[in-house]
């Protein structure tokens, strides 16, 4: 059947052609291949995600007077609406979670080099906007909790010198958080941000075709030495059968934290009391907001929060900057990279779990 | 006595002076008040300031101290200020105090003046007051107006500030009725003032800040106070506790306690230390009231076990439906339908526990066994719904399973292309 | 590829078994939620800040009736004169269900003789609060009742 179908197209859209280089892609096989699933795995979750959003939107309402009745309603009333809304949840954060371990394993691996530079870039991108999905959709059940990190989280923002007023104006659609913050920040969740990162995504994915896989510096030093040694695996059907069983292990992984820990309402938000202690925001921004805390309220003459913005966003562009301060010829540069590379892992890692911990 | 006069009328005509030359440019300004003006100066009993008398509702409507006092308010001569000829009385006599207040204050006329819809009876009441009473007998130690109501900085009993404003009623009485030497010659006990600050009337006054609670003149009057009588405290109750008091008038339990003078609602719930009834008072133990007077195993004691009981039984039926439908929430079921009847067992209970005061198993039974149902259903639903939560773990372990099956047939499938 | 020898037919057979099957039935686990997911519930009323308390004509004048109002009671009183009110029926003593009398027309709550005026205002025993006023306003034919705004 699936012959019939194909030969049918062929003839009216020549597809051997678009798929001949697929048929010789070939994915390297070495000792650290396993990495090579990340990536792919970090776009299931994302098509789960696009499609357990699309079926919330079914049923959920953005005001509001409305919206958390309305999750409530999709986790009571509308059948398998919490494992739905439960796989969302879960999905998004191990999306981010394997969207981590995806960049790191391409910064230990040294996949960012030249000539893939822009891979990477469009990669660093990618992440924030996804750090940015969870943000904008936490906010979506208007609970408590999601109330008061979105507080403090645009707070932050508005902290930066000055553009971060209007910035912080900009997102909360006001000078406070309000049903106009829901709507706005409902817009860029389902509508803004999926333009912008299937564009990126697609274009990210593109780089990868043209260019292949990367191989270890080391691995590939072994190779050139030693071509022989050389291995591949097709990537049709062989690396894609194979992909598609780490697919399956992530349903199956989705699944059983949707059923066995369904994701919780909270109490519905309510302006005007007082933000409950301890406010803490998603675990995927501890390691940023922990930071912040541990920074004096005043370095000198600047403010503590301002240096600690300014901070984080110079980081942040010189983590996307991060390829053009490597060069092939200089070991320097190269160990200084790979030095900064464990320090950011242990950094994060660490400032995580005393973010947890911390009260 | 007398040189202690002189002295204080040589110190009187020397403020006099002194302030005569001080306040000789604002004299002309206002109206002159020498009382006030000497007497501000004054030590001990004899001390009224201008800043304490501005406080008083009389001064702040015109009245001076002349009003009461009678004198010359003009004259900073105290011979004058205070001389009989100008109508001076002095210091009010105790047992002329109701007389004086009242010529103003039982005057329906002269208030209509100030305020029409203030009260124009207390000095009535008052005379048929043990208070009232005792000092028309010649006793002058009893409550007088201004023992109540202060003198010099009198508030309306609207603020707050007053002593006789409900939130400070209980304190003011306290003052002689709490004092054993002042209370002794009477034979009164003083422990009521005690007792009243650990019953649930207090706490709803101080505490919850309802100033409609009761306090010491709610029961007892204000002006014409004298406890209620024996034979009719549950009238006294009844103002507030309908239910209960249509309740009891028409059960065993009247006419028993008439018969033998025991005052209707007190035996059980005391008078003053009136605490927060709860189920243990039907028990058998410390807090328990029915076996005071009840033997074990005779009818009544039986009558109170089943009641208790019953009670006991709802009790827990409520809380288990509750914790079955809090797991269920927390497991993300949907269960506020049974939430919503839960409120209507829980008002079965409270109707069942106002019942008890028909002595009558029967009818507590009535309201007993109606909650019992609606918390069957409820703990049935809090089931049911974790039923639904077991089938959810049962789908997940099929799809689970069919994944692993898929898993395998990928492994397999790759197993055989590369061999 | 090898073409050594010939694929063991039974091990075929154990992947066409596997494969397909656990396609088969993967797919359907998942298929299923989704499809039940898309059936609208019986109920469509959220139950949040507004609520459907009556239809018009449902109400008597002079007269009330007792709606759900999320997992709490309300209280909707259709008054002689024509005008619709709705309050909390939850009673700010003890917790019992109040209920209008149109004896009184005033609302009671006959656990302790507790007296609300159709303000909701305690007037008489034991209520140390008043009841929760909510808004109503008709809607077609429909009286829909919700929580007050804040100003």
């Amino acid at each position: 059947m699936f012959a019939f179908l194909y030969r049918w197209l062929d003839e009216r859209l020549h597809l051997d052609e678009l798929i001949a280089p697929f048929k010789h892609k070939t994915v390297p096989r070495h000792k650290l291949s396993y990495w090579y699933f990340f990536g792919g795995i970090t776009l299931f979750l994302f098509m789960i995600q696009v499609l357990t959003g699309i079926l919330l939107l079914l049923y959920y309402r953005p005001g509001a007077n409305e919206a958390f009745e309305s999750v409530q309603y999709i986790m009571t009333r509308v059948q398998f609406g919490w494992l739905i809304r439960s796989i969302h949840s879960w999905s998004a954060n191990l999306m981010i979670f394997t969207a981590f371990v995806h960049m790191f394993s391409v910064l230990f691996l040294k996949a960012y080099r030249k000539p893939r530079e822009l891979t990477w870039v469009t990669g660093v991108i990618l992440l924030a906007l996804v750090m940015g999905f969870g943000f904008s959709g936490y906010l979506l059940p208007w609970n408590t909790l999601a109330f008061f990190a979105t507080k403090v989280g645009t707070e932050i923002a508005g902290q930066v010198p000055l553009i971060g007023r209007p910035l912080m104006i900009f997102l909360r659609g006001g000078e406070e958080v309000t049903g106009a913050t829901l709507t706005r920040f409902f817009g860029f969740h389902v509508a803004v941000l999926p333009g912008i990162v299937v564009v990126l995504i697609a274009i990210h994915l593109f780089f990868v075709q043209r260019q292949g896989m990367s191989v270890p510096p080391k691995v590939e030093a072994e190779w050139t030495v030693n071509p022989s040694a050389r291995r591949e695996m097709k990537f049709f059907p062989n690396f894609a059968l194979r992909e598609l069983m780490a697919w399956y292990v992530a349903m199956g992984v989705l699944a059983a934290l949707a059923a066995l820990f369904p994701w919780n309402l909270g109490v519905k938000a309510d302006p005007f009391i007082s933000a409950p202690a301890g406010i803490k925001p998603e675990w995927y921004f501890l390691f940023m907001f922990q930071t912040l805390k541990l920074i004096p309220s005043k370095v000198w003459i600047i403010d503590g929060e301002v240096l600690g913005v300014l901070g984080c966003s110079l980081a942040g562009l010189l983590w996307l900057l991060l390829p053009f301060f490597e060069n092939e010829k200089s070991s320097r540069a190269k160990a200084w990279v790979t030095g900064i590379s464990i320090f950011a892992l242990v950094y994060v890692i660490g400032m995580t779990v005393y973010g947890f911990l911390a009260q | 006595m007398a040189s202690l006069r002189n002295n204080s009328l040589f110190a009187a005509r020397f403020a006099a002076l002194a302030a005569s030359l001080l306040l000789a440019p604002s004299l002309s300004a206002q109206a002159v008040n020498s009382c006030l003006d000497c007497h501000s100066a004054q030590d001990g009993p004899l001390q009224v300031t201008p800043e304490k008398f501005s406080q008083d509702i009389h001064a702040q409507k015109g009245l001076t101290c002349v009003s009461c006092h009678g004198g010359d308010a003009s004259s900073y001569d105290p011979d004058q200020a205070m001389s009989r000829k100008a109508g001076w009385k002095g210091k009010i006599d105790r047992s002329q105090i109701p007389q004086l207040c009242g010529s103003c204050h039982s005057n329906p006329a002269f208030m209509r003046q100030y305020n029409p819809s203030l009260r124009t009876d207390q000095l009535d009441q008052y005379h048929t007051s043990m208070h009232g009473k005792r000092l028309a007998a010649g006793d002058t130690k009893v409550a007088v107006c201004v023992d109540c109501h202060s003198v010099h900085d009198l508030r309306p009993p609207s603020d707050p500030r007053s002593p006789v404003n409900p939130v400070n009623v209980a304190k003011t009485c306290s003052r002689c009725h709490s004092d054993v030497a002042l209370m002794k010659p009477y034979g009164i006990p003083t422990d009521q003032f005690a007792n009243y600050s650990t019953s649930v009337h207090h706490e709803a006054m101080a505490v919850r800040g309802d100033l409609s609670a009761p306090t010491c003149t709610t029961c007892h009057g204000n002006h014409g106070a004298l406890p209620p009588g024996v034979d009719k405290v549950q009238n006294v109750c009844s103002n507030c506790h309908v239910f209960q008091a249509q309740m009891y008038g028409k059960s065993s339990h009247f006419k028993a306690f008439q018969d033998k003078g025991l005052p209707g609602c007190v035996v059980c719930h005391s008078n003053h230390a009136i605490h927060m009834p709860s189920d243990a008072m039907l028990g058998v133990g410390p807090a328990g009231v029915c076996m005071k007077c009840h033997a074990p195993g005779d009818r009544c004691d039986q009558a109170r076990a089943s009641i208790l009981g019953n009670l006991t039984q709802l009790d827990a039926s409520i809380k288990d439906a509750d914790q079955s439908l809090r797991l269920a929430e927390s497991a993300g079921m949907e269960v506020s339908e049974a939430r919503l009847t839960q409120d209507q067992a829980q008002d079965s209970l409270t109707k069942a526990r106002v019942t008890i005061h028909t002595f009558q198993t029967a009818l507590v039974d009535a309201d007993i066994q109606s909650g019992m149902k609606i918390a069957a259903a409820n703990l049935k639903a809090g089931r049911d719904a974790m039923v639904e939560r077991n089938h959810r773990r049962i789908g997940l372990g099929l799809c689970l399973l069919a994944i692993a099956f898929m898993l395998v047939g990928l492994w397999l499938y790759i197993k055989k292309l590369e061999s | 590829m090898c073409a050594d020898h010939a694929p063991d037919p039974s091990r075929r057979r154990a992947i066409e078994i596997f494969l397909g099957g656990g396609l088969l039935a993967s797919l359907a686990s998942f298929l299923y939620p989704v499809l039940r997911y898309f059936v609208p519930p019986a109920v469509t009323d959220l139950g949040g800040d507004e609520v459907v308390a009556a239809k018009l004509g449902d109400l008597k004048p002079n007269s009330g009736k007792i709606f759900r109002f999320g997992s709490k009671p309300g209280l909707l009183i259709l008054t002689s004169d024509g005008t619709y009110r709705a309050l909390s029926a939850t009673c700010t003593h003890l917790g019992c269900t109040v209920q209008y009398r149109p004896d009184l027309r005033e609302i009671w709550c006959a656990c302790h003789n507790g007296i609300y005026d159709l303000n909701g205002r305690n007037v008489s025993g034991p209520p140390p609060r008043p009841l929760t006023v909510f808004d109503v306003h008709e809607r077609g034919d429909e009286i829909v009742v919700n929580r007050k705004r804040e100003a």
